[in-house]
């Protein structure tokens, strides 16, 4: 009992529960099976591309070029189905097949240039977005055939009085709920995890044990690419449609939800849990802000003050332990 | 005779290069472009007339990355510049139209003073909140302007609503416009702050120490220095140089928006990084940095004589960025 109070997962649980709470109490219409619904969709695709960001912030590293990922993505993967028809999952093999060659294009140059991975990944954010804006004309793609429409939808069902049909089972969150499993499995349970967290940990140290740093650096940005490539179709599902700008800027949301989870830019810290966590409270206070009337104009000075909020305690509760030794 | 002046001139280029690589290799592609342009575009880019046009163009760019530059330095990044430097702009109009508006009579100086010394109040505070964040409590530095760049962002369109403010005084737009004894004084402005600012980095114990925490923090908290202090007064300049270049910005468009500028971020940190600074920190100079200035916006020029598209563009500093750093690589392994 005493662990579990320690950590820092718990104290991020009970602010979730706090907040509940009080958009329950402050809003009919938010505590409902339809909103909570909404709540998981919408944050399905940040949700999955934070669990590979959690890995790439393990291992010391991070990569700002997730959203332009998947905007490359999202056109090759929308080119190919509407071109070459294809199945669904077919669109989740070329969007993670695209995911991965990014990914390795990063990964390469972290590794070889020797320079931060953040100026890095700013300069690759660039470059992917800008050349597919400039090929594609930044047109928006909107004919996707009809069964890729509807196949977002496993299972739906109808209300009692047979007025409303909710969404049951969205394909976007099953994605989350097996993505978030296997990034678990991987850091807790496999040699690799384990390498990771010590590569973030002490750079240094694992090269000395003798770990072979290029494929891990490969493994962590391909994982994140991968995963953006497929996070990226679900969205697309969802949204029925390709937009240029629509995902671009939203790394920050995937940064802040996963140091809101404990993760650290240090390296070597932070759990699937937490980031679990971080990306819920951050979904719930938007949901409950947009519930309770709140501009959309606050979105930003939100997701800002949430940011400053849990970096602050993080690094603060970091120094109180260096301390201690 | 002639084979011994050609052997002369060629070991004192040797031994430049050998004194200052960086600032060698920055003059010599300088010298290319200015080549490429002479071939390509003989008397189209290179004119008087577009000499002047980046004159205006070039100040608020390089106080921007002077902006970065200090902070790159110093071992961390300041990646909420642009959003700074567009808050003090809202605020800088905010007095202007709201108050000035009121007060027909009278001269509008005294006003246009007071909105720009609010702009750069506003833009040391953020700096300062930054700095705070940083050193006090031990954020690390992209997370902590990361923060503080999407909140002040948001801040700005919270009072904006993402509409323009327009219509300033003269006497303001002539700040970003005007030519003093045939310079632009935005470039006059861009002058004196780096000169002030080469200045400090050489020759004050800030500066130097400021040298010494980019290149290892822990020894220089054992040889004394006042890490906070130093740290703190880093990013509250930084954020000053971006209430000083949003007032050259916001007078040259005559308005102020949230997002202005946006493909400022990777423009500065192109600039800093091909200007020699270290983006691990430690390392960098003033002389660097203008270079590469008048660099990127002479290739600019070109791209904007050749119409490219604005994504292109972006795309293309963006491997230009790549490619610096490859080729600072293998520099330093040739050394």
């Amino acid at each position: 009992m005493k662990n579990i109070v320690r950590k820092y997962e718990f104290y991020l649980f009970i602010i979730i529960v706090t907040l509940v709470v009080f958009f329950a109490v402050f809003s009919d219409n938010f505590l409902n099976l339809e909103n909570f619904m909404d709540i998981l969709i919408s944050s399905s695709f940040i949700g999955i591309m934070a669990a590979g960001m959690l890995v790439v912030l393990i291992s010391g590293g991070i990569d700002l070029s997730v959203t332009a990922i998947a905007t490359v993505s999202q056109y090759i993967m929308a080119i190919t189905i509407i071109d070459y028809n294809g199945n669904l999952f077919s669109a989740f093999i070329v969007a993670g097949i695209i995911g991965i060659l990014l990914g390795t294009f990063n990964a390469f140059l972290i590794y070889y240039l020797k320079a931060p991975a953040l100026i890095i990944t700013i300069a690759t954010l660039n470059l992917f977005y800008g050349a597919t804006i400039f090929i594609t004309k930044g047109k928006w793609i909107y004919n996707f055939p009809e069964w890729f429409n509807q196949s977002h939808n496993l299972f739906s069902f109808t209300s009692a009085d047979g007025i409303h049909r909710y969404s049951g089972i969205s394909l976007p969150v099953v994605i989350l709920i097996l993505v978030f499993i296997l990034t678990y499995i991987i850091l807790k349970y496999t040699v690799l995890g384990r390498k990771i967290f010590a590569m973030g940990g002490n750079a240094e140290a694992a090269r000395r044990a003798g770990f072979n740093m290029l494929g891990l650096t490969i493994f962590v940005y391909c994982y994140i690419g991968f995963l953006s490539g497929i996070g990226s179709v679900g969205q697309v599902l969802i949204l029925h449609s390709v937009q240029p700008n629509a995902i671009v800027g939203r790394e920050l949301e995937v940064i802040a939800a996963t140091v809101l989870g404990g993760a650290s830019l240090a390296g070597g810290a932070g759990s699937v849990f937490g980031t679990a966590l971080g990306v819920a409270l951050l979904a719930i206070v938007w949901n409950g802000l947009v519930i309770m009337g709140v501009s959309s104009y606050w979105h930003n000075v939100i997701i800002g003050l949430i940011i400053i909020f849990s970096v602050s305690i993080n690094a603060y509760k970091r120094k109180k332990t260096l301390r201690g030794y | 005779m002639l084979k011994d002046n050609y052997r002369i001139y060629l070991s004192n280029i040797r031994s430049l290069y050998q004194k200052d690589p960086t600032l060698s290799i920055l003059l010599f592609s300088f010298l290319l472009i200015v080549l490429w342009l002479l071939i390509f575009f003989p008397g189209k880019v290179l004119t008087l007339g577009n000499f002047q046009s980046m004159a205006f163009q070039l100040p608020e760019l390089g106080i921007l990355s002077l902006a970065i530059m200090i902070t790159m330095i110093s071992g961390g990044i300041n990646l909420s510049t642009i959003a700074t430097a567009n808050m003090a702009g809202i605020v800088s109009a905010f007095v202007m139209t709201r108050i000035i508006a009121d007060t027909t009579s009278g001269s509008t100086i005294p006003l246009i003073v007071l909105a720009i010394l609010a702009g750069w109040l506003v833009s040391l505070l953020i700096g300062l909140i930054n700095g705070i964040l940083i050193a006090h409590i031990g954020v690390s530095p992209i997370l902590a302007t990361l923060g503080t760049m999407t909140l002040f962002e948001g801040i700005s369109i919270v009072l904006t609503k993402g509409y323009v403010i327009s219509g300033f005084p003269e006497e303001y737009q002539f700040l970003g416009n005007g030519v003093f004894i045939g310079i632009p004084i935005p470039f006059i402005i861009f002058l004196v702050l780096a000169f002030f600012v080469s200045i400090i980095l050489r020759k004050t114990p800030f500066g130097i120490a400021n040298y010494l925490i980019g290149s290892n923090e822990t020894a220089t908290r054992f040889s004394g220095v006042n890490i906070k202090k130093i740290l703190i007064t880093t990013y509250a300049v930084s954020g000053l140089f971006c209430g000083i270049a949003s007032t050259i910005m916001t007078s040259r468009f005559n308005s102020a928006k949230t997002g202005y500028g946006s493909s400022y971020l990777l423009i500065t940190i192109l600039i800093s990084v091909m200007g020699g600074v270290d983006p691990s920190g430690g390392f960098g100079q003033i002389s660097g940095i203008v270079l590469a200035l008048f660099i990127l916006q002479m290739i600019s020029s070109a791209f904007n004589f050749l119409s490219i598209s604005s994504h292109l563009t972006i795309a293309i500093w963006g491997v230009l960025l790549l490619l610096t750093i490859g080729l600072r690589n293998i520099q330093r392994r040739s050394l």
